[in-house]
């Protein structure tokens, strides 16, 4: 795997190829927009999609736990896909995630989703963080500098020789880095759309997961902003 | 011999009609209380057959209530059939009441029906299901004396058959005594229809009543004028010839394949029509109520032809069409038949058809396809089993009707022909995915959609549970659309969602026969307006293209091997041949000719296999993971319906170990797992089943946080619980229909050890048409992360990386734009067209 350097607000930060963010100064890692039991709260309403969603997301996040040896993990709001989301997460699922986070400090960011604290996970519940240079914060501020948010789920569609390949990406610019959603029922939204697209009126670089490495291509300025097809598969933002 | 009674004697005499003996059959049938399935030629007073006994039953004994329920798998087709039964009722005074029940019918209307049901209602499979969903179902149902489904053959077999057999059951059980009338056209299984129709699935259960077909059609067989084109489908080298046949006939239907084929030719007859002939367009995806205006006009002889889809396969009866026009390859004998059928709907007199090849092959396919009509053969395949996600929404049906218990409802699905093998097991695992999922994790017990009760009876958990059934009633899962309205004259029609992302403002494209321009995007609708410069693109549908039948492909074979039936070919297909048989080799009619050369810088295998495009795609997955695993760097492959042609990096050898048996083993697993037809499959099971929202058009906006990515669900789903029901059901709905993947097993055992292997220098005559073909597959799965590479490498550069044979041997291709090609311009046009947007399988990103 390997991450690729970016420089904001003077700090060095990697962004790894599964769609989590380091700051190897601060030893922090941030992941965004888990929507941890998204499936069970489909199913209160009377879709019953498989309930592995979590254990799913879950057993991708613990091995880069594991890798990273974090000091401090920010989860980027939207950890929860609803307030009762904690309060869901089968024992054996919220065991791994408490396991995992032995020897780091949790920092959960609310996010529209989940505005209150996860019930019965260790950590701190704040709106937003700050620290050194970087405010993490779940949904983008226009015109902020050194930002870290998510909320959008950035997802690209890179033309190639074979026709367009869509993947999840981050996307940045000097100011801030926009991460991709990282839960397994988490759909996206095409960087073209004006939400995403007004953030970056300069322009700047989308960063498209790979198994490997990312794949980086440049994002126009804001020309004439397009609105993009309405995703039927989008995750509401 | 039986007469008619008055006042019916007295009506046919005043028309100076006589009945019919097929219709005097299904009197005899329903006197004699038996099912029965009519076969008869379009034009035989089939539908009047089927509703006679029930006039005559209700005239002789009128009553309250329903009587009949009529099943047509047209809409337009049940309120046709309305106003022509109508018209004679009223005529001879019968105290008949007569209503039709669709997706369109009014609530008001709906609710009338509910408590005071006509005497005969026509309805469609999906409305069907509605009506017994009601808890008041058996009250409504419980008088029913007949079930009459027309055009059976375009319903069994699909899952809309399965869906309507499924509901005959219930109704065997609502109303045991109710006798069941198949109206179809001839069919070659007539066996399979039977025991579809069947109330035991047996297929002696139904009396077959069959009449002869009058004259044999006759055929013609069109070339364009000067080159005849070596690639193509769409059929435009011969406009001026389809438009002087046009000119010399009263009504003329010219049929075509596809909707973006329908579109082209329509719009070159109208450059060519200076005698400003009434000529009309009708597809699928125009508006409902234009459709509804050329099918007025045409009825009373207002046009002079009309250019049409499947969309006029089926149903309503033109009386004045004296010449039916098919332009591009029939696909099966049929499918033709059914076709010729709309011209001259009389059975005395022969029905005359143009036979109008695009191309080489399509000129073989077309002597072929009039051969076997001429021998009085039929193709299709036979029905496939039941699909349970059809079932999965039936039982939820069934269930909001009524508390159930799973022994009684097995017993009456298991009588229904497409479910007669439904194991026990399928069955339970389809009650428990209905119930709460039917997860290994016991994750849902709160969330449960049925309950059983202290007797072993299933309940539903509330009122909620029926109004979600509604929401995501019918199998019919369409792409997602948006609405095409032209600003200030409102909705002309829909196009595909992915087509409209290749669009940048001020782009025009053709549609519904004008050339619009694309504005902008609305919420479900894209906004146009008339005009627009530069070339109008055309959209493409999805799924649009039927695959050759494998009877028909064995004809074709059958033509192209022996020189000896080369008679009936026209001479540059003749030649083309010959020149083949000189630079390589007629492909066997039972081995397997395969080619291989180089060719810009590649090598190219080409295999002419002769099974259809759906399995000419799965082979060429199939191989090229071989040729990975043989080091041969397989690059992409286009399957055609005749071939498979594969191009790679290095010269393909040993080709005997491509095409062996047990690439359907492993590779098929592998391939599988990946597979953007898979995850298609899936998303349509998981949506017929419930487990998905069907996406309703207009409401995406308000409802998009409730939608799920039916992609991400596959993956997660695959990965923890592969044997979950919903993937069975992919995976064997797969293997039967999307992959024609028992046509290549036949395949594969019958080429075994006759493999013929031809290494030649340049391309053979045969193979050109494969490499100017559109929509080529790349070798998915590592090599899309080797596309992102090298696409992210090349990003400042131009990406003009891509194939180039169209443009190559663009001299031998007709051209598909409307307007004159610019190379240049077509280059930047294909790369945003390209189709395959690819979705990201989560395993590949080891996500």
């Amino acid at each position: 795997m390997n991450a690729a350097p970016i420089h904001i607000a003077g700090e060095r930060l990697m962004l790894d190829p599964a769609g989590v963010l380091h700051w190897p100064a601060r030893r922090l890692l941030c992941v965004a927009d888990l929507h941890l039991e998204k499936g069970s709260a489909f199913a209160a309403r009377g879709r019953l999609v498989p309930p592995y969603d979590s254990r799913e997301t879950l057993a991708r996040l613990v091995p880069l736990l594991r890798r990273y040896r974090p000091r401090r993990v920010v989860f980027l709001g939207d950890s929860f896909h609803d307030r009762d989301g904690a309060a869901r997460l089968p024992a054996q699922e919220r065991a791994m995630l408490v396991q995992a986070l032995n020897g780091a400090e949790a920092v959960w960011v609310a996010g529209n989703h989940d505005p209150v604290a996860p019930e019965g996970l260790p950590g701190q519940a704040v709106e937003a963080w700050a620290e050194g240079p970087l405010a993490f914060r779940h949904i983008p501020t226009p015109r902020a500098t050194g930002e870290i948010a998510g909320h959008l789920h950035p997802k690209a569609t890179a033309p190639t020789r074979a026709g367009g390949v869509c993947r999840p990406c981050f996307v940045t610019d000097a100011r801030r880095v926009l991460m991709p959603a990282f839960g397994a029922y988490t759909g996206g939204l095409d960087i073209g759309d004006a939400a995403i697209a007004s953030l970056f009126p300069r322009g700047g670089r989308s960063f498209l997961l790979g198994p490997e490495r990312l794949y980086s291509f440049p994002l126009a300025g804001r020309g004439p902003v397009r609105t993009g097809a309405p995703d039927l598969f989008a995750e509401a933002p | 011999m039986r007469t008619l009674p008055e006042p019916f004697a007295g009506w046919f005499a005043a028309r100076g009609w006589s009945p019919r003996p097929h219709q005097m059959a299904l009197l005899d049938a329903a006197a004699r209380d038996e099912h029965v399935l009519l076969l008869a030629p379009t034009g035989g007073g089939k539908t009047l057959a089927g509703f006679l006994p029930s006039l005559l039953d209700l005239a002789a004994h009128p009553r309250e209530g329903l009587h009949t329920i009529y099943i047509s798998p047209l809409k337009a087709l049940a309120v046709d059939i309305a106003r022509n039964l109508t018209a004679p009722v009223a005529e001879m005074g019968l105290p008949i009441s007569i209503e039709t029940r669709t997706g369109d019918t009014p609530v008001n209307r709906r609710q009338r029906q509910r408590e005071r049901p006509p005497n005969l209602l026509l309805t469609t499979p999906e409305s069907l299901t509605l009506l017994l969903s009601l808890p008041d179902a058996p009250e409504m149902f419980a008088g029913l004396s007949a079930i009459v489904v027309d055009e059976a053959h375009a319903l069994a077999g699909t899952k809309r058959g399965d869906q309507l057999a499924l509901c005959m059951s219930r109704l065997a059980a609502l109303a045991p005594r109710a006798r069941r009338v198949g109206l179809s056209a001839t069919v070659a299984h007539p066996q399979a229809l039977r025991a579809w129709l069947s109330p035991t699935a047996r297929a002696d259960d139904v009396r077959l009543v069959e009449t002869r077909g009058g004259a044999a059609p006759v055929f013609d067989l069109q070339l364009p004028e000067g080159h005849l084109p070596w690639g193509g489908h769409m059929g435009l080298a011969s406009a001026p010839e389809i438009y002087r046949r046009i000119e010399a006939a009263r009504v003329t239907i010219v049929f075509v394949n596809t909707r973006a084929q329908a579109e082209l030719i329509f719009a070159a007859l109208w450059r060519l029509n200076e005698a400003a002939l009434p000529i009309a367009m009708h597809h699928g995806s125009l508006e409902i109520g234009l459709r509804r205006k050329v099918e007025a006009a045409m009825a009373v002889g207002r046009l002079r032809a009309v250019v049409a889809t499947a969309s006029l396969d089926l149903g309503i009866d033109w009386g004045d069409v004296d010449q039916v026009i098919q332009v591009g390859a029939p696909k099966g004998v049929s499918r033709l038949l059914q076709r010729v059928g709309r011209a001259n709907h009389r059975m005395d007199e022969p029905s005359r058809a143009v036979l109008v090849p695009a191309n080489r092959f399509e000129v073989v396919e077309c002597v072929a396809a009039t051969e076997a009509v001429e021998a009085g053969d039929l193709d299709g395949e036979p029905p496939r089993p039941g699909g349970l996600d059809v079932l999965a929404q039936h039982v939820l049906a069934m269930a909001c009707s009524a508390p159930f218990r799973p022994d009684e409802l097995y017993a009456e699905v298991t009588h229904a022909g497409p479910y007669a093998a439904l194991s026990r097991r399928d069955f339970e695992d389809v009650v428990r995915f209905v119930e709460d999922g039917g997860y290994a994790l016991q994750a849902y017990d709160r969330f449960r959609r049925l309950f059983r009760d202290a007797e072993g009876l299933l309940h539903v958990r509330g009122t909620w549970v029926a109004r979600q059934l509604r929401m995501n009633l019918g199998t019919i899962v369409e792409t997602p659309l948006l609405k095409v309205r032209l600003r200030g004259a409102g909705v002309l029609g829909e196009v595909e969602e992915w087509f409209v992302s290749t669009l940048e403002p001020g782009d025009c494209f053709l549609f519904g026969g004008q050339v619009l321009r694309y504005e902008r995007l609305e919420p479900a609708a894209v906004i146009v307006s008339r005009g627009g410069e530069g070339e109008p693109r055309v959209p493409v549908y999805a799924g649009a293209r039927m695959p050759l039948t494998t009877y028909l492909a064995a004809r074709v074979r059958a033509i192209l091997h022996d020189p000896r039936r080369w008679k009936h070919l026209p001479e540059p297909v003749r030649e083309w041949l010959r020149l083949q048989r000189l630079k390589s080799e007629l492909p066997p009619r039972d081995g397997l000719l395969v080619e291989t050369f180089p060719r810009g810088g590649k090598w190219f295998l080409v295999a002419y296999t002769f099974e259809g495009r759906l399995a000419h795609q799965t082979l060429g997955m199939l191989v090229t993971k071989r040729m990975e695993k043989l080091g041969m760097g397989p690059l992409g492959y286009v399957g055609t319906d005749y071939v498979l042609a594969i191009w790679s990096a290095f010269e393909p050898t040993d080709v005997q170990a491509l095409f062996t048996e047990d690439i359907l083993g492993d590779e098929m697993e592998e391939w599988l797992a990946e597979s953007s037809m898979l995850r298609r499959t899936f998303r349509n099971i998981a949506t017929i089943a419930g487990l998905i929202e069907k996406s309703h058009p207009g409401a995406e906006k308000s409802g998009r946080q409730m939608t799920m990515n039916s992609d991400l669900i596959y993956d997660v789903l695959r990965r923890h619980q592969p044997d979950h029901i919903l993937l069975r059901a992919t995976r064997a709905e797969a293997a039967q229909g999307l992959t024609d993947v028992a046509r290549l097993a036949t395949l594969l055992a019958r080429v075994q050890g006759r493999i013929r292997h031809r290494v030649l220098d340049r391309v053979s005559p045969l193979a050109v048409p494969a490499l100017i073909e559109e929509g080529r597959e790349w070798v998915p799965g590592g090599a899309e992360d080797a596309l992102l590479a090298e696409a992210a490498a090349l990003v400042e550069e131009a990406t003009d990386g891509a194939e180039h044979f169209t443009e190559a041997l663009a001299e031998v291709t007709e051209s598909i734009p409307v307007r004159g090609t610019s190379i240049a311009r077509a280059k930047a046009r294909d790369r945003r067209r390209s189709r395959h947007i690819r979705g990201a399988p989560k395993m590949v990103t080891g996500r």
